[in-house]
């Protein structure tokens, strides 16, 4: 089976500073792996370069088995960002942000359809935010606003979804519904990569882990990388990191 | 009525309305995407930036818009460069560039013989509107318009989220390509309404205004080039009555109504805000909605 996610000897530099160097990371369709490591380990570098959006020094990132512009021009990679970068007083509706999933399907005037129209209506019910559609998108909880995102990947349809670190700064609880979500998404064939720094997120929702820390230390079930020998060397920090 | 139907027998009124009236709701237009983006100041700077370009035009007999294109991807990439290439902030650079290219233009202007008075471009040349100033300017406006109307729903995308925007395909580098270029041309619709010095004002205070008043990208839209082109009209015939500079009357109309907006705009004018404040901490019963405080990172 050709793997949704495959970097290999992957090298990435911004100005002098090694970002990630001998990175190899491969995710078999259906699963969702989790990238665990610390603040500045990589994890999102890591994910903007499976998008494609940063430039590697040297090394390869497929997606579906092909350079990730494929995918991206046939919308099927979904990227859920941080939530400290997103202007979260832009003045568009909940509605207005998961409709924009929708805009690789539509013609260069982006005008929706009513099938698209459809689509954006069952991706916000689907995360349970259809009674919030018409909010201004900052006038969500930080649950919801996760969410929210969550829904435009799924009105894009994407089949690979990029998730850097939705946990951070939520409550329990919305921490379930998305790991409840994401799971779904999963069983229905999607390939999530999501990293956190937040373990006791990870057994729920992880059908593997890849630790980070300027490299992909290992790759395996969560709960051999979630041992005490494994996560000290992820955590155990390299300098400066 | 006279007062509203003399000046329109004078045909230079007419012209200066014309023009005035037309460049702010472009110009407005675009102000909705550069205030969100966060690029009054790059605006600015590429405003002034121009001034070389035109001069240059005017030299060559080129039309200015082509001058003014080719001097504001000069001052991007100059600024782009130097913000990759050193140690300098994006404002730095900014701040560096446009002052050189418009100290540039300064000297052009004073070592060309040519009729065109270096006040006029400073300052904007209302009264003299001549019939081809007059269809470049609708023309220009025209394209710049119908552009930004078509592309609308990418160029907002970008601004909200511009690696989404990447991710589905779109290129956010065109993106700011397709904006930087339709600043150039709306800045020279501007350029002879109120002249070099005061289009940032046309640029931004209608966008700051409208972003006051709506919590809605679409009807921000529609609002700036409204107010735009009601204070372009207001702030013509007041100069035309008071005998004052036309440019400087417009943008102080805008500014007046900007003032009047941030101060009681429905939802997010400051004496609006507090005496909500006030009303909620006096209630009885009070229970706060998450949307208005405490939810904004």
């Amino acid at each position: 089976m050709t793997p949704a996610v495959r970097v290999e000897h992957l090298e990435v530099r911004f100005g002098d500073i090694l970002a990630l160097t001998g990175t190899t990371l491969a995710v078999e369709p259906g699963r969702v792996c989790g990238l665990v490591g610390m603040n500045g380990a990589g994890k999102t570098t890591l994910l903007r370069s499976v998008l494609g959006l940063v430039r590697p020094v040297s090394g390869v990132v497929h997606v579906d088995g092909d350079p990730p512009a494929r995918a991206r021009r046939a919308g099927g990679i979904a990227y859920v960002p941080q939530s400290e970068d997103v202007d979260w007083d832009f003045p568009l509706s909940v509605r207005d942000v998961v409709a924009t999933g929708r805009y690789a399907h539509l013609g260069v005037l982006r005008r929706p359809r009513e099938a698209d129209r459809a689509a954006v209506d069952a991706a916000l019910d689907r995360v349970g935010l259809a009674a919030l559609a018409d909010r201004q998108i900052g006038a969500l909880s930080g649950g919801q606003r996760k969410r929210a995102f969550v829904a435009r990947a799924i009105a894009q349809g994407a089949s690979l979804l990029l998730l850097d670190e939705p946990f951070a700064g939520v409550d329990t609880g919305t921490q379930h519904d998305l790991t409840r979500l994401l799971r779904e998404l999963a069983a229905t064939g999607a390939t999530v990569l999501v990293s956190t720094h937040d373990l006791d997120a990870v057994p729920a929702l992880c059908d593997e882990v890849a630790l980070v820390a300027g490299t992909v230390l290992d790759q395996g079930e969560p709960a051999a990388m979630l041992e005490p020998a494994s996560l000290a060397r992820a955590f155990a920090g390299r300098p400066g990191a | 009525m006279s007062w509203l139907t003399d000046p329109l027998t004078y045909e230079f009124f007419v012209r200066a309305l014309t023009v005035t009236t037309v460049a702010a709701v472009v110009c407005a237009a675009l102000s909705c995407w550069l205030v969100l983006i966060g690029w009054a100041l790059l605006g600015d700077a590429v405003s002034h930036a121009v001034l070389p370009g035109v001069v240059l035009a005017y030299v060559l007999g080129a039309p200015f818009a082509i001058g003014a294109l080719v001097a504001a991807l000069v001052a991007v990439t100059l600024i782009g460069g130097l913000r990759d290439s050193s140690r300098l902030k994006e404002d730095t650079a900014i701040g560096v560039v446009f002052t050189s290219l418009f100290a540039l233009g300064l000297v052009l202007i004073s070592v060309t013989p040519s009729q065109t008075d270096l006040a006029h471009i400073l300052f904007g040349n209302l009264l003299g509107v001549s019939t081809g100033d007059l269809v470049q300017v609708l023309v220009l406006a025209a394209l710049a318009l119908a552009v930004l109307v078509a592309k609308r729903r990418d160029l907002t995308l970008f601004a909200f989220d511009p690696v989404h925007a990447f991710a589905i395909g779109l290129s956010p580098r065109r993106l700011s390509a397709l904006l930087l270029g339709l600043l150039a041309v709306v800045t020279v619709t501007a350029l002879q309404a109120v002249g070099v010095i005061l289009v940032v004002a046309l640029l931004v205070i209608p966008g700051a205004t409208a972003y006051l008043l709506t919590d809605r990208f679409s009807r921000m839209l529609l609002i700036a080039p409204a107010l735009a082109g009601g204070s372009a009209i207001l702030g013509s015939y007041a100069s035309f009555w008071l005998d004052a500079s036309p440019g400087g009357v417009v943008v102080l109309t805008m500014s007046a109504v900007f003032a009047l907006v941030y101060l009681v705009s429905p939802r997010h004018g400051l004496i609006t805000r507090r005496v909500a404040r006030r009303r909620a901490r006096t209630a009885v019963v009070g229970p706060t909605s998450p949307a208005t405080e405490g939810n904004r990172p």
